[in-house]
């Protein structure tokens, strides 16, 4: 099993003064970089001529997802629409670069903590803890925003109400459930996707030839289904907080 | 961790393993059941199962991710 290569970290290519630039980095700002040109192109296009076929395909798939927030968020579809949309795509996009064909597998041996490692230049950008636990953070601290921005300072008496002691005690909770919210998200999409990498480098190290087709088709699905999982989350919870209670 | 040998690695995602997935197997049996009451409600109710199972399915990740830090790091 010596040859079997499963790194549960994303590992340095190469450092750039005392910061080390990993796989990961390097994947999250190519998919990046391919949703700017991507939304560039329709922006130009569709001021010029909006019937090319391009156009009509993003249109329709933006057009799907809206209706999606707007069957959760009613009310509030075009205040969330940006953020989720935004993450949904960058999920989706990082979690199947890992599904590229030479990611995992092209790279170089490099001398990393003292020993011969073998380091990927591509990796999934989700199959990261960092990556995820980032995007679980930043996403919980909008949905404070929003909550704020929506009730004011009546928002925040969801965490501390001192009326009684028992809603004080519950209100200790929801405190612990929004920490727990961010370990939750982080965790299950690196889960999700990082066991998917496994498997598949497991597979292909039993059987080298045609039986980790199916398991592609498998982590694809899977990768569209935590996105969406994530972006839906994200939208819910949202969603609650600019619920005003009682 | 040293100690932690085969075993314990197999056990908790032996043990992890085992209540999600008699989640998943309500939660879809349920679905079902829905489905075949209403029929035209299919799609509605898919799409709300695929969120509760991945939901279930992430408990079953969190072991997973605990067994594999056991063995890998």
């Amino acid at each position: 099993m010596s040859e079997l290569h499963i790194s549960i970290s994303a590992q340095p290519i190469f450092n750039l003064g005392p910061y080390e630039v990993t796989n990961t980095m390097l994947v999250s700002l190519a998919v990046s970089l391919v949703l700017v040109l991507l939304a560039l192109n329709f922006l130009r296009l569709l001021k010029k001529n909006p019937q090319t076929r391009f156009v009509v395909v993003i249109q329709t798939l933006i057009e799907s997802f809206y209706d999606y927030v707007l069957s959760i968020a009613p009310h509030h579809a075009r205040k969330f629409f940006a953020l989720t949309a935004s993450i949904f795509l960058f999920v989706l996009l990082g979690s199947w670069a890992g599904l590229l064909p030479g990611a995992e597998t092209i790279g170089l041996n490099r001398v990393y903590r003292g020993q011969v490692e073998f380091v990927p230049f591509l990796r999934g950008a989700t199959a990261d803890l960092n990556m995820t636990l980032g995007l679980a953070i930043f996403v919980m601290v909008s949905i404070q925003l929003y909550g704020y921005k929506q009730l004011g300072l009546k928002y925040f008496k969801k965490f501390f109400n001192l009326t009684n002691p028992m809603n004080m005690f519950v209100g200790f909770l929801e405190l612990i459930s929004e920490f727990a919210k961010v370990i939750s998200f982080a965790f299950r999409l690196f889960g999700n996707i990082f066991a998917g990498e496994v498997l598949l480098a497991v597979i292909a190290f039993l059987i080298p030839v045609v039986a980790s087709l199916p398991f592609i088709g498998l982590e694809l699905f899977v990768g569209f289904i935590q996105a969406l999982v994530f972006a839906s989350l994200a939208l819910v919870f949202a969603n609650l907080a600019v619920t005003s209670h009682h | 961790m040293e100690g932690s040998n085969d075993l314990v690695v197999g056990l908790t995602i032996a043990i992890g393993g085992f209540g999600p997935a008699i989640a998943i197997g309500l939660i879809v049996s349920k679905a079902l059941e829905s489905i075949g009451r209403n029929p035209e409600a299919a799609a509605k109710i898919q799409t709300v199962m695929i969120l509760g199972v991945a939901f279930a399915e992430a408990i079953a990740i969190y072991s997973l991710v605990t067994a594999l830090i056991l063995k890998f790091v």
